[in-house]
């Protein structure tokens, strides 16, 4: 292995990395919102039956049909390329977030359900029985547990979504793939290049998970009190 | 105190209540039994307002539950309820179960729910398990700190959907000499339970449902000795051994 080209290299990385990094917590973040949004517009559907909160419901189950089962390369093309077409220019870096967003609130929003369905139903009587109103029951007793058990699923969405960032280089992103995509181009050193590359993302990856499994004992604890 | 006024439900086509009519006055313990699917937790469930009824009226407290312009919570939270599964919150502690609904239904202050909190897990022989989870307790210690729960919100009656059930017989005892003290001291109570032994103690009168009727409402020295219809000597001797 040739270390004075890995050496000379690793400021591109590094500088790769940072923009993985945004990329992913910006789009985590906001597909986290929008999944919790979605998944609590289906949860109060079956609870309440108003026709306005029907037609809601059916939009989300169409969103999320559209988020899981497209490609986020093809999602990222549409935003990049057909979206001008229509006269609305996004940056490099609004179409990759909007991108991940979009696969990710799909894949957070069921994740979210699982959660909130695995509730039980007692509970809610339960705290309807002690007078707490239904937005003060969903916030204090469903959501909470909810949330403890969605984690896993939701843990395993931040990692996919990390890694899917590595088709934003179509829409002319430096990111970490596209850096070393373009030294293999200009200097033939594949095995150095995509041994850094596999490093970068090992380096990203490994602590979230970590994290993620802290994040998870803190909340079970709080589900099962052991 | 509580008037249940000739009320019938349905689920679908099967009716669960029919036409179903009890007064339950201020202090008094009013116990109903009868056969799984006779209605019971279904009746005791339409005080508070958990199951909506189709026909007929609830007062409970100069409060009309039946009428849909009440505020139910409110209501709720002045009618204490104790389920069968011993519900607690589980991602809670103990006291934190406890100082929630004070704090977000009575608005009562962090200091003021705890004091209180403390002194009703006290009373239920609770006060050192005040900072565990619900997972950690037994299903007897937990069922005494959800009826803690519940009297937490200074009820004006306390409703009990088969509180003993679901226990181990060791804990029935322990959940049972709370709910007799607090009979004795003058709580409004409608506890559906099997527990006969509880009924003969405590109780002022009994409630005998079968399919989704009261087919008796009599003092309880009356329905011990002597059960006025058939299909109640029936159920007694099966459940008295």
């Amino acid at each position: 292995m040739n270390l004075e080209f890995m050496q000379g290299a690793l400021p591109l990385y590094a500088s790769a990395l940072l923009l993985t990094l945004r990329i992913s917590l910006l789009g985590i973040v906001l597909s986290l919102v929008l999944g919790l949004l979605c998944s609590l517009v289906l949860y109060q559907r079956e609870r309440e039956r108003s026709r306005a909160l029907w037609g809601l419901g059916k939009l989300v189950c169409v969103y999320i049909e559209f988020s899981r089962n497209t490609p986020l390369l093809i999602q990222l093309f549409f935003l990049y390329y057909a979206l001008p077409k229509l006269g609305l220019m996004l940056s490099n870096e609004e179409c990759a977030v909007i991108g991940l967003t979009f696969l990710g609130g799909g894949y957070m929003a069921e994740s979210f359900r699982s959660g909130l369905e695995g509730v039980s139903r007692v509970q809610f009587e339960l705290g309807l029985s002690i007078g707490l109103k239904p937005l003060q029951l969903v916030r204090f007793v469903i959501f909470p547990q909810a949330l403890a058990l969605a984690v896993p699923a939701l843990g395993a969405n931040c990692i996919f979504l990390i890694k899917e960032t590595s088709v934003v280089s179509i829409v002319a992103l430096p990111d970490l793939m596209s850096v070393a995509k373009e030294l293999i181009g200009m200097y033939y050193n594949t095995l150095e290049a995509l041994f850094l590359l596999v490093l970068c993302y090992l380096l990203l990856l490994v602590p979230v998970s970590f994290l993620l499994t802290l994040l998870e004992r803190k909340l079970r604890y709080a589900e099962f009190g052991i | 105190m509580i008037y249940i006024n000739k009320i019938s439900k349905w689920y679908g086509h099967f009716q669960v209540l029919n036409n179903c009519s009890a007064g339950i006055k201020k202090g008094e313990v009013v116990v109903v039994c009868g056969p799984s699917g006779s209605g019971k937790s279904t009746l005791i469930k339409t005080v508070n307002g958990l199951e909506p009824v189709q026909a007929g009226e609830i007062i409970v407290d100069n409060t009309v539950v039946t009428d849909r312009r009440t505020d139910m919570a409110g209501l709720r939270a002045r009618v204490g309820m104790v389920f069968q599964h011993f519900e607690l919150f589980p991602h809670l502690s103990v006291m934190q179960n406890l100082v929630l609904p004070q704090r977000k239904v009575l608005k009562r202050s962090r200091e003021e729910a705890e004091e209180k909190a403390m002194g009703l897990l006290q009373r239920v022989g609770m006060q050192e398990h005040a900072g565990r989870h619900p997972g950690q307790l037994s299903g007897g210690q937990q069922q005494r700190a959800a009826i803690a729960r519940a009297l937490c919100m200074d009820p004006v009656a306390m409703l009990f959907d088969e509180p003993t059930s679901a226990l181990d017989p060791e804990m029935i005892k322990e959940v049972l000499t709370v709910m007799v003290t607090l009979a004795y001291e003058g709580m409004t109570m409608i506890v559906v339970t099997h527990e006969m032994g509880f009924a003969r103690q405590v109780a002022h009168r009994i409630l005998f449902m079968d399919e989704g009727r009261i087919v008796e409402d009599t003092p309880k020295d009356i329905f011990f000795k002597t059960p006025q219809t058939l299909r109640a000597v029936d159920f007694l001797s099966k459940i008295i051994h």
